[in-house]
């Protein structure tokens, strides 16, 4: 070979390049780029971005019982929860804030692993940002709720495998209910 | 300005040397990388590495962590490469509180590993010859074949890069048939790719008038000096991780420890070539016997809601595996909570910088951006 | 090959130094001995430990340490640790730079997160944080400076600079409160 023909090899290569991504589906070597606000690649089931909580049916019947745990799990601590009280200062199962730093998350996805009553799950929205260096990806509980249905959309197979567990857990919870109550003993 | 020196060629005029620093914010530093340069007009007199403008102490932060947390935090340490790092603490982890992994979680780990090393190094490859001069047409032919198999992690992991996939015990979730399809396909599509991608480059001339003979790296110096991975291979020293420790499944496999002859760039561009060409027949021999089965080790079950409560036995491991930037390792001493107390990263491309000086002296100040281009560096892991 | 074979073998080459096997390594009892054990091991011609992976520090409260995890290139041998303990005020141990290359930016980084000096390192420096930097941040002890709390410098400057400084958090840098009491860590028995 001679010299030269190295480069002149390359060129080849280009031009053959070229010319497919006019012609060529991108799968064979065409126009390999998507543009992006335009078009819009289809987003794979899996795929995590920032945590979101889940409610049923209405945004006050949410899933989250303010147990904590997510808070405790998440490996740079951006999850904040107080508790709700009632008037009589009696806990209840709700949190009353739920606070999550989006610019702290790191969408590892630990929280939604953690999570043992499948409140806590990872969205796919990623299109977030904010106009203040601080504050304003502060989510709050209300920026975070969103429904069931929305899960079913963006995670189709889990939210069914999600959803008839929950149920077989409420149909055992509730054949447990129904058996009568033990008589109190009586011995004195 | 030191006192002068006179020109090597002409002998009769007086000059100064000149001090340069290249980066922190440059192009062909790969990242936040100084080099503190001393210059004989063009020619390197030396040069000192300054580095830590990336330093986040990732071993303190791990150090008051539970042991899962860091898995998230390895993914940043060589963020090209998650899946090697999330392997390598998994299996520093599984070694201290003796964990058995299940076969096929064994085999998803071999795929992912290697898909990655594919990763690194089309893409490395491509930035060599970004710092050469031929700006962008390589590294974008790379970063297509590189987009096909981030599509795949992000099918299988939920991420592209920062993948967290890994778990002490297995892995997160289990490869879908689709998956395995999408693998397959790019496997049986590379080698075309790499047959086109070579035909661009190997022979190109004036890649070889400038790589070849450029930053000569004997094997005394590179054993000596610590240096691991293609690195080391290309200087001629037969030492693959894979093939040394056997660790995980890798004694299944039939593939061959690519070497080089001179030490030079070239050799170093070579030999990762020719690594994705091995890479390639793992995977389609781990592709072809992947069983079916877990994909989490039985002990491991009630940590899977509960990481916090993980606690390994007391002691200390070292494990390492062949990371495609040379040999990662990760040594953690547990006192028996659920934290480590000391846990340790033995980075790759940090100790390979070790040698840059003695590469880089005598050559012009392009051959040291080459040179440095050829080491193979990401900043996430040389600062940690 | 195990710890105690090596050792045996060590007595034998350097009878001098005193070796005791803890967790199947190797614990070279005077610092001033490992150059020798070292240097045995490398040109031992069954073991040829021609190559050091990892050289790493860490803190025990008690001493401060320094662990070597040595492989054999030629004879795929490996690893064998070797521990060299110091105490905690003016840790010195003889630096490897002159027989392992790569122990020179592995021994910056050890003097960097835990102040032990490498005696004969050719540049020993700060290598991550920078050059003033006060303490050796993976100490045990290390405090970490409150991200919570103002400094007077910075009052003095919010105040040059016309910026109100909420009289609580004024309070809070005058008065800095005095730090939690953190429960003694206990290291890891060796």
């Amino acid at each position: 070979m001679f010299y030269g023909s190295g480069v002149l090899r390359g060129m080849l290569v280009t031009l053959k390049n070229m010319i497919q991504s006019y012609f060529c589906k991108p799968e064979d070597g065409g126009l390999f780029t998507s543009q992006y606000p335009e078009k819009r690649l289809p987003e794979k089931e899996r795929f995590r971005n920032f945590p979101f909580l889940i409610y049923d049916k209405e945004p006050e019947n949410l899933r989250c019982v303010a147990c904590d745990i997510c808070a405790k799990e998440c490996p740079p601590k951006c999850i904040y929860i107080i508790r709700d009280f009632d008037t009589d200062g009696k806990p209840l199962k709700k949190p009353k804030i739920f606070d999550i730093d989006l610019t702290v998350c790191m969408n590892c996805g630990i929280c939604e692993e953690a999570c043992p009553f499948d409140a806590i799950y990872m969205d796919h929205e990623f299109e977030i940002s904010g106009r203040e260096r601080q504050g304003s990806l502060l989510y709050h509980k209300d920026d975070l709720l969103k429904s069931n249905e929305h899960f079913h959309k963006i995670r189709p197979t889990d939210a069914a495998a999600i959803d008839t567990r929950r149920q077989e857990d409420e149909a055992k919870k509730q054949a447990v209910k129904k058996e009568p109550p033990k008589p109190p003993s009586t011995a004195s | 300005m030191e006192k002068t020196v006179t020109l090597q060629d002409s002998g009769a005029i007086d000059t100064q040397t000149l001090d340069i620093n290249i980066g922190p914010q440059h192009p062909s530093t790969h990242g936040v990388f100084r080099m503190n340069m001393k210059l004989d007009g063009e020619t390197v007199v030396s040069l000192k590495p300054v580095m830590g403008y990336l330093h986040r102490n990732h071993e303190q932060i791990a150090e008051n962590m539970f042991y899962l947390g860091s898995m998230p935090y390895t993914d940043r340490l060589d963020y090209f490469n998650s899946m090697t790092n999330n392997f390598v603490y998994a299996l520093t982890v599984e070694k201290l509180a003796q964990i058995e992994v299940p076969e096929r979680a064994d085999y998803i780990r071999v795929i992912m590993s290697e898909l990655t090393r594919l990763v690194n190094h089309v893409s490395v490859t491509g930035f060599l010859l970004n710092d050469l001069g031929a700006f962008f047409t390589p590294v974008l032919y790379a970063f297509r074949e590189r987009e096909r198999i981030l599509d795949i992690f992000e099918e299988v992991s939920g991420a592209r890069m920062m993948c967290n996939y890994f778990r002490f015990g297995g892995v997160k979730y289990d490869l879908s048939g689709e998956a395995l399809v999408a693998i397959k396909d790019v496997v049986s599509r590379f080698p075309k790719f790499l047959d086109e991608y070579e035909k661009l480059l190997t022979k190109n001339e004036i890649l070889c008038m400038r790589c070849q003979n450029v930053g000569i790296l004997s094997p005394e110096l590179a054993i000596s000096a610590s240096i691991t991975g293609p690195m080391l291979r290309a200087s001629g020293v037969n030492y693959d991780i894979r093939k040394v420790d056997n660790y995980s499944i890798y004694d299944r496999f039939k593939f061959r420890v690519p070497l080089g002859k001179v030490g030079d760039v070239y050799d170093r561009y070579y030999v990762r070539i020719l690594e994705m060409r091995e890479s390639l027949k793992i995977l389609e021999q781990a592709l072809k016997e992947i069983p079916a089965g877990e994909i989490m080790a039985k002990k491991m079950a009630p940590f899977v809601k509960a990481p916090r409560n993980f606690k390994p036995p007391l002691g200390e491991s070292y494990a390492r595996v062949e990371a495609p930037k040379g040999e990662l390792g990760i040594y953690i001493v547990s006192d028996g909570t659920p934290q480590p107390w000391r846990y340790h990263v033995r980075a790759p491309s940090f100790i390979n910088l070790t040698i840059l000086e003695d590469l880089c002296v005598g050559h012009k100040v392009a051959d040291a951006v080459v040179i440095l281009g050829s080491v193979d560096i990401v900043l996430g892991e040389v600062d940690r | 090959m195990k710890a105690e074979d090596i050792r045996a073998k060590l007595e034998k080459n350097v009878p001098s130094a005193k070796i005791k096997v803890v967790r199947d390594s190797l614990l070279v009892e005077n610092p001033a001995d490992l150059h020798n054990v070292v240097l045995a091991l490398k040109s031992d011609s069954d073991l040829r430990l021609d190559y050091l992976s990892s050289l790493t520090a860490s803190d025990f409260v008690d001493y401060l340490e320094t662990v070597y995890h040595l492989y054999s290139i030629d004879k795929r041998i490996g690893p064998v640790v070797l521990r060299v303990r110091v105490k905690r005020d003016n840790p010195k141990i003889p630096s490897l730079v002159a027989i392992y290359r790569g122990a020179e930016f592995q021994e910056r980084e050890a003097y960097d997160t835990y102040g032990i000096t490498y005696e004969g390192h050719p540049d020993l420096r700060r290598i991550f944080m920078w050059e003033g930097f006060e303490g050796f941040p993976m100490r045990k002890d290390y405090e970490q400076e409150d991200s919570e709390t103002l400094d007077k410098d910075d009052i003095e400057w919010l105040d040059r600079n016309g910026v109100k400084v909420p009289d609580e958090m004024r309070q809070k840098a005058l008065n800095p409160p005095a730090p939690a009491e953190d429960k003694p860590a206990t290291p890891p028995a060796s």
